[in-house]
């Protein structure tokens, strides 16, 4: 392959990595931990110095990890390669926002039979649903934990799903009494005060949820007293999925994470599939690929804002906002056939190429666009009934949104400017004039006004980049990852073989491991991919950022009238297919 | 005057010449009821996943159920008599669609809108059923990943012959259906 070799483990540090080697040394782990260099620094820690480790790397002035991004875990069983010295590893992305630096940690978990490392929920309280989810998909136990319960699989289920030797096809018969409600929601009568409360289940099937999660509420009259979530609903076993294909054959899977806007997904995912290939793409697949990013982005938003807005009775808007998805649905289906689950992107440049008249049409669209917005913004912004409505509802401060590991849209809502485009520029997004908005409140009105704003900016990044669009070709000169052309796959021997190897196998990123995150319409969409140079990859990791922020909502939603929930629900903008996965 | 025929096919005009009073027309009193029916089609939207996106689309003004007498969407399964599933339906997930089912006032009816809701889809998977016909039985499957609108609104149509034609939807009462724990 073209590669540098891949991205694996270094002693000789980067000067990033080497800072963090002596602050690790002069924490209470000391030697305990060992600092490597891979595409970010890397420390490798045990479990029992683990939850000092998270303490440390938290309050450490010079570390300063306050947002928790991410926590995984990894199988090596069937890893080929340098052997690791254990079957199970616990993978932690973290980020400063003070520094603005990424680090990961990874738990390497001696005991294969038993695998368990300490709970960092009280240090990052975003670590919760992480830390089920490892649970359940891994059977990792976190003692520490409040309440560790399987959160995608069914309650009737046996085995880890995530497990190299589980079964892919391997189904477990599930019925209605097999649902495990929270022990709190058992007590029916509970008095609070005066008044005697009663327990309803919102979801999973519900018009307001927008997607099939399920909330059980405590109710007080009609103030919540108490509130959990369920999820899982949607769990359609993506990375198992995507651990059984090749990387090429993911592609399609990406797009059913976040289904809104599923160009964003691909492009993410084969970002990081690029990076371990040392591969760079032409300007203009690039620029494609930050067109119809952006386009996404207003699409998805539009629908947001929409649904926000029919929630709380406002259902013109939503008509409004749906003529631009249609209209951009022209756009995509122009470009590869299909409207929503485009499948656009591959590793080293796209499908095919983009239709002669893509400028103009693009052009059309952004004259059209901000006339739906002025449309919207002309019957919300200031009208009285939806201030009343959403000012003050839901409020989410600076230091919550933090430490609930909220990204995008609800952390900027929150007074927090960290935007990914920003912050880690991918797809030349520092070359481009644009803003990244920023609400005071926290509240849902500042959400919906954050997103206003985020899809005007989009349009002027859109206006940019159309007249930046040159001639050439999309995909990368190297058919070990792109196909030959059809015609020369059938008269030229090497291409015959190249054409042969990628149908069959595709690329083969070289031993090593990366991640990369992009700023998805909901937030920082990370993909963690672990490769062992085979055709399929190790560990195929996402970070979904509505997962995240879906995490935090029984906190959000106490205190608040049942009618406010459905409020504060849809500004969290939740899709379930990328929360459940 | 008396319009007779043995295969009656409703709305029947007026002859010319009628005032309108006194006038009546003659047919079977099902076929009557299955074209009322078949013309004021209440869906449920089951909308699960990708699928509902473009039942969205769908229900937006570009595309316009209502064109079709089929916009009134009920959230209640109780008001409703056409489930539409649009997207995945999970083992988890299964037992709730099998209620809200159970739920519909009979006469009711069942879209399985797209592949997932199919046949499970190129999620052939643990957590995944295997088509809803597994759950509930389905009157009209539409194919696609996700189908697109005009394909729905051919399934409404489909479906609406069906329901002129007097067909009945395959027993729902059956042994097969029943959501009982296999021993």
């Amino acid at each position: 392959m073209t590669s540098t070799g891949g991205i694996v483990e270094t002693d000789v540090l980067s000067p990033a990595a080497e800072k963090l080697r002596e602050r690790v040394e002069a924490s209470p782990v000391g030697a305990r931990a060992r600092v490597v260099d891979l595409d970010m620094p890397t420390i490798e820690v045990g479990p029992s110095d683990w939850l000092a480790l998270a303490n440390y790397l938290r309050d450490d002035p010079g570390c300063q990890y306050d947002l928790f991004l991410d926590l995984c875990g990894v199988d090596n069983l069937s890893r080929r390669g340098p052997r690791k010295a254990s079957r199970f590893e616990a993978v932690v992305h973290l980020h400063s926002l003070s520094r603005n630096e990424h680090a990961r940690v990874r738990v390497v978990l001696p005991d294969e039979k038993k695998p368990s490392l300490p709970s960092v929920e009280s240090v990052w309280p975003a670590a919760d649903w992480f830390e089920r989810e490892a649970y359940d998909l891994y059977g990792f136990d976190f003692p520490g934990h409040p309440n560790l319960h399987r959160i995608l699989c069914h309650d009737a289920f046996v085995g880890h799903a995530l497990r190299k030797d589980y079964a892919p096809g391997q189904r477990w018969f599930f019925a209605e009494e097999d649902l495990r409600f929270p022990e709190w929601a058992k007590d029916t009568d509970v008095k609070v005060g005066h008044f005697e409360t009663q327990t309803i289940s919102i979801g999973p099937s519900h018009p307001a949820t927008h997607g099939i999660i399920h909330l059980v509420a405590r109710l007080d009259g009609e103030k919540i007293v108490r509130a959990e979530t369920m999820i899982g609903y949607l769990h359609r076993c993506f990375e198992k999925m995507a651990e059984k294909h090749h990387w090429n054959q993911v592609v399609p899977y990406t797009d059913r994470l976040n289904y809104v806007s599923a160009m964003i997904n691909g492009v993410g995912y084969v970002r990081t599939v690029e990076k371990m290939l040392g591969l760079e793409i032409p300007d203009r697949g690039r620029l494609v690929r930050t067109i119809l990013s952006e386009f996404s982005r207003i699409m998805d938003h539009c629908v947001c804002i929409g649904a926000n807005l029919v929630d709380i009775g406002a259902l013109t808007n939503f008509t409004y906002l749906y003529q631009n998805r249609e209209n951009i649905y022209d756009l995509i289906e122009a470009c590869c056939g299909a409207r929503l689950t485009v499948s656009y992107v591959r590793v080293g440049g796209l499908a095919i190429d983009i239709p002669d008249d893509f400028a103009a049409r693009c052009r059309k669209l952004l004259e059209t666009i901000p006339a739906f917005l002025d449309d919207v913004e002309k019957l919300v912004n200031n009208n009285r009934i939806v201030r009343n409505r959403l000012s003050g509802t839901g409020v989410v401060t600076r230091e919550q949104a933090v430490a609930w590991g909220m990204t995008g849209p609800m952390l900027r809502a929150s007074g927090v400017a960290y935007d990914v485009r920003k912050d880690f520029p991918y797809l030349d997004y520092e070359t481009y004039d644009f803003d990244v908005p920023v609400g005071t409140n926290g509240d849902v009105y500042d959400r919906f006004l954050v997103r206003m704003e985020e899809l005007r900016q989009s349009t002027r990044i859109l206006a940019q980049a159309i007249k930046r669009l040159p001639d050439g070709p999309v995909n990368v000169d190297d058919h070990r990852v792109i196909l030959p052309p059809k015609s020369k796959a059938t008269s030229d021997m090497e291409s015959m073989i190249h054409h042969f190897k990628v149908v069959m196998e595709g690329p083969r990123p070289p031993i090593g491991e990366s991640y990369l995150a992009v700023e998805s319409p909901k937030g920082e969409k990370g993909y963690y991919m672990v490769s062992d140079g085979t055709a399929k990859p190790v560990r195929w990791r996402i970070r979904p950022p509505s997962f995240v922020n879906l995490a935090a909502i029984p906190k959000m939603v106490e205190g608040h009238l049942l009618s406010d929930v459905i409020a504060i629900n849809a500004s969290i903008d939740i899709v379930m297919g990328e929360i459940d996965r | 005057m008396a319009l007779f025929s043995k295969k009656s096919t409703l709305p029947a005009h007026p002859p010319a010449g009628a005032t309108g009073e006194g006038d009546f027309l003659v047919t079977k009193l099902e076929e009557m009821v299955s074209w009322a029916r078949k013309n004021s089609l209440w869906p449920f939207p089951f909308a699960t996943a990708c699928c509902g996106i473009e039942f969205m689309s769908v229900a937006a003004p570009h595309y316009d159920i209502s064109r079709f007498g089929s916009e009134v969407m009920r959230f209640s399964p109780r008001q409703a008599d056409l489930l539409i599933v649009a997207g995945t339906v999970t083992d988890k997930m299964a037992p709730v669609l099998r209620k809200i089912y159970d739920q519909m006032p009979e006469p009711k009816w069942v879209i399985s809108m797209g592949v997932c809701a199919s046949s499970g889809g190129f999620y052939r998977a643990y957590h995944v059923t295997q088509g809803i016909d597994e759950i509930v039985p389905v009157d009209v499957y539409v194919p696609g990943c996700p189908p697109t609108p005009e394909e729905l609104i051919y399934a409404i149509l489909e479906l609406q012959k069906k329901i002129a034609s007097g067909e009945k939807s395959r027993d729902s009462r059956s042994a097969r259906f029943a959501a009982e724990r296999p021993a």
